[in-house]
């Protein structure tokens, strides 16, 4: 009995220091002083400092549609390669190309945004919404391989087959029988890459110009002069976002039989 | 895609002024920055550390409780917030007047500069990627099949004997796979270096970043980022397993 009460203790212990600091921000994003520190009085004032910050707001819409429009690009592509190395015969040059695929997705965001930069500038792509929607697209593509593929994989051959036999034409078998199959793993690996997007802060650092930002970067140069409840406010606003996006999520792993593992992208 | 990649390389070879040249190769090898990835590798390894000694108790506690998937939901679920959030929100719990100095000050410690030290990089570091080293350990606890753990307690082993001969063994794939993904994004962090360490710790990824984006120097840059893909790899060579597939 001892015991389990011990382990109750450590548990609750680490899901307190995990949450502690989400409830710290929401928490403050309600004070009227303008610190994070000495609680004064319950006010919104930040919030509709936020509302009223028609920079940050266009901040937030571009973030978002950057994250709709990579991840939805993405995950087209994503799906035609995961189909495309599924496909395929020989299983050295199928080993090579998701050796590859992995280490797209391992390699640090430092690299992949250091990499971009050079393209983009020996390319003469211009810095700004183009080259951080391009390189959204790029390190969304392989989550979304990843995502896919074992849902091809656990695919029976013999429903091919049959669909083949009863005079189905190639592109009937990929539009009738494989996309449906395979529906749920897309919608994971669009989710997958939509919340990517919206978390990633050090390739569009590197990619982004002047005049473009995207939300995780503002909070970085706004956090670098010192605190502003206003990022508070918006913090609090975006975990509710978040457990939306999450309950989704949920949903459709659920019905995917479990919970797919996150990656380590930083 | 692996484009991009080559362009490093090839950029590694240029000076400055865009001439072909192993300079930059040979300034890596002087103390400074032999120094620098040194430390970073260091500090790397502590974060990786803790949060295994952090993560692994708390994987095979939540195996043992009830509604587990939704628990490890609840823990993944921090890593979902923008991680530039959480890290501000560090700014104010270690700050001056923060919650954690308020706390010291409850104990009898007193006010201490918590901010910008190599305690608060590492607890920081910690709490981020605590969650991705609990999630493949506890994958691999949960597919454990309990019977061995009763096999072992039957033939007399202790709790002890039974975790450190039958239950890590079999759950090390787990520990690699998680040490994997803290260890490589720890070596290249650069914004939490700037945020919550105040420059005082320098990763490999933050020279990355300075030399791109700050001194422009885009070859030495380069270089540098040679060496943390070597590292990388040599590090997914040590950690991969033939088994694994991805990062399900």
């Amino acid at each position: 009995m001892k015991k389990k009460s011990l382990s109750t203790i450590y548990l609750t212990i680490v899901f307190l220091i995990l949450y502690a600091p989400i409830f710290y921000l929401m928490y403050y994003s309600f004070n009227s002083g303008g610190k994070m520190y000495e609680f004064e009085s319950f006010s919104l004032e930040w919030y509709k400092d936020l509302f009223q910050n028609t920079r940050l707001l266009i901040i937030v819409l571009n973030t978002i549609i950057i994250a709709l429009l990579s991840s939805a690009i993405s995950t087209i592509l994503g799906t035609i390669g995961a189909v495309g190395i599924w496909h395929l015969k020989k299983r050295q040059t199928k080993n090579v190309l998701l050796s590859l695929n992995n280490i797209l997705i391992v390699s640090p965001d430092v690299i992949i945004g250091a990499s971009f930069l050079i393209m983009f500038t020996i390319v003469g792509i211009k810095l700004g919404f183009s080259s951080v929607l391009l390189s959204h697209i790029a390190f969304s593509v392989p989550i979304v391989v990843i995502m896919v593929l074992p849902k091809l994989q656990e695919m029976s051959s013999t429903l091919i087959d049959a669909a083949k036999d009863l005079g189905a034409s190639n592109f009937n078998v990929l539009t009738k029988v494989i996309l449906p199959y395979i529906t749920p793993g897309i919608f994971a690996g669009f989710f997958m890459a939509l919340t990517y997007s919206l978390d990633d802060f050090a390739v569009t650092f590197f990619v982004t110009g002047n005049g473009f930002s995207t939300l995780s970067v503002e909070i970085y140069s706004m956090a670098r002069q010192g605190v502003s409840l206003t990022i508070n406010a918006l913090s609090t606003i975006l975990f509710l976002f978040t457990i939306l996006l999450v309950i989704g999520y949920y949903f459709i792993s659920k019905r995917n039989g479990r919970i797919i593992g996150l990656g380590a992208r930083k | 895609m692996i484009m991009p990649i080559l362009l490093i390389v090839y950029y590694s070879f240029l000076d400055i002024h865009g001439n072909f040249t192993l300079a930059n190769y040979q300034k890596f090898f002087t103390p400074v920055y032999l120094k620098m990835t040194l430390s970073s590798f260091w500090y790397a390894l502590l974060i990786t550390a803790v949060s295994l000694l952090v993560a692994y108790p708390t994987a095979f506690l939540l195996t043992r409780t009830k509604y587990k998937q939704l628990w490890l939901l609840l823990i993944i679920l921090p890593s979902w917030i923008n991680l530039l959030l959480k890290a501000y929100s560090f700014i104010g719990i270690f700050g001056t007047y923060g919650f954690a100095n308020a706390l010291l000050e409850v104990f009898g410690i007193g006010k201490k500069q918590i901010l910008f030290t190599d305690f608060s990089f590492i607890f920081v570091s910690v709490y981020i990627f605590i969650p991705f080293m609990i999630l493949p350990i506890f994958n691999a606890l949960d597919k454990l099949n309990p019977s061995f753990i009763d096999a072992s307690r039957d033939l007399g082993a202790s709790g002890w004997t039974t975790f450190r001969r039958v239950i890590f063994p079999l759950t090390f794939d787990g520990v690699k796979s998680g040490c994997q993904v803290v260890f490589i994004p720890a070596l290249s962090l650069f914004m939490l270096t700037r945020l919550i360490a105040g420059n005082r710790v320098i990763t490999l990824g933050t020279a990355v970043e300075q030399h791109f984006l700050v001194t422009q120097d885009w070859g030495m840059g380069s270089t540098i980022a040679v060496f943390l893909i070597i590292s990388m790899v040599i590090i997914m060579l040590l950690t991969g397993n033939k088994k694994r597939g991805g990062v399900g």
